[in-house]
């Protein structure tokens, strides 16, 4: 019970530090915050429940106020702005990811970590993402995600990062991972 | 930690936060459900009314935080303005901003005990029906106490890496940092167990 807690607890500050991390800008002017590997890690790291509830809890602590989100936002602003999908999707995405984690048991952890991260926090949070776009800007589906592809590839990226970090973690800290654990 | 309460005191810091909730959900939904843009246009110089009247620091501290709806009022702009229907796109602009100030103009003026306190008030029917919602109490807890703890642990890795390498510290070091955070997490959870845990018998 408190391990549960105090790792959904410090997943959530995990999101929240790697929002403070400076903004890269990739290649072609597309800058990407390291927030979402947050989300990624809590489903490949937490599991599926466990990673689902880290980004909730986050998310409440946005919603009350807290400066947490990439570049200082933060507030219920931030429920009202065109992204709010992409929030809405957070603990989805943790879920899937963590769901697909919990159940691939067949292959190298880095390859199901990393394509766990692709399945839930790409395909399934730009899911969320896009219609949440599309409805607060009145737009058609096509065009919302239009504006939103060039942040794919960074997101590929972070996948990417997210398979060997949970693979590393695993083999460092095999107790921790609590997606495999049981 | 700081939170978005604006440090200028305004009257509407004394108002009931549930009261200033309920009023937000009210209002952004009647943004959403009219369609004329003369009230989109009233209701938008009406909101930004109310943040000019705790005078000018408060105003322009909640304007720098609108700004960064920037990006998207260029691009619909762009897009009606190209398509020809400017009046409806006026509309999305306008509703936009008005809502994200409205909601930004709460934050700004509850502070967050009063925040946490409505939290506990909508736990209450979870715990009539026998959930116990410390556990969730103690999670925000930790969560504010971490988020800084974590953070002097990257600054003091990263300043490690820098004392090391002529590079950039990269990505790498989310590795390292994820490994203390780990353990501490581990160091935490045994400190909670040892003070008798999250669920007392009483509870």
């Amino acid at each position: 019970m408190e391990r549960n807690v105090v790792m959904i607890a410090l997943f959530a500050a995990l999101i929240a530090v790697l929002g403070l991390i400076p903004k890269i800008t990739l290649g072609f002017g597309v800058p990407i915050t390291a927030q979402t590997l947050g989300v990624m890690l809590c489903g490949t790291v937490l599991g599926a429940r466990r990673g689902a509830l880290a980004c909730l809890l986050f998310l409440l602590l946005v919603a009350i106020g807290l400066p947490l989100l990439s570049g200082g936002r933060g507030g219920l602003g931030a429920f009202v702005s065109p992204s709010v999908g992409f929030l809405v999707g957070w603990p989805v995405a943790a879920f899937v990811t963590g769901w697909i984690v919990e159940r691939w048991r067949g292959a190298p952890l880095t390859l199901v970590a990393g394509l766990a991260s692709v399945i839930g926090g790409i395909v399934v949070l730009y899911g969320f993402g896009v219609v949440g776009m599309a409805l607060m800007l009145e737009k058609s589906l096509v065009e919302a995600a239009a504006l939103v592809t060039a942040f794919i590839p960074g997101d590929v990226l972070k996948a990417a990062i997210a398979g060997m970090l949970t693979a590393a973690l695993a083999k460092a800290r095999p107790a921790s991972v609590l997606s495999r654990a049981a | 930690m700081i939170s978005l309460t604006s440090p200028v005191r305004t009257r509407a810091h004394d108002w009931p936060a549930g009261a200033k909730l309920a009023g937000l959900c009210l209002g952004t939904m009647v943004l959403f459900l009219m369609s004329d843009a003369r009230l989109h246009l009233a209701a938008l110089v009406a909101v930004l009314g109310l943040y000019a009247l705790p005078g000018a620091v408060f105003l322009r501290d909640g304007l720098r935080k609108l700004w960064m709806l920037w990006p998207f009022v260029l691009v619909v702009a762009l897009f009606h303005l190209v398509d020809g229907s400017v009046l409806a796109g006026a509309v999305i602009i306008m509703r936009l901003i008005t809502a994200v100030a409205l909601a930004n103009l709460v934050t700004m003026t509850t502070r967050l005990t009063d925040m946490i306190a409505v939290v506990h008030w909508l736990g209450a029917p979870l715990r009539r029906m026998g959930l116990r919602t410390r556990p969730l109490e103690v999670a925000m807890a930790l969560v504010i106490r971490m988020t800084p703890v974590l953070l002097d642990k990257g600054t003091a890795l990263t300043q490690s890496w820098r004392a090391r390498s002529p590079r950039r510290p990269n990505w790498r070091i989310v590795l390292p940092f994820t490994l203390l955070a780990l353990d501490d997490a581990d160091h935490i959870s045994d400190a909670l167990r040892a003070r008798g845990g999250l669920v007392t018998p009483e509870d």
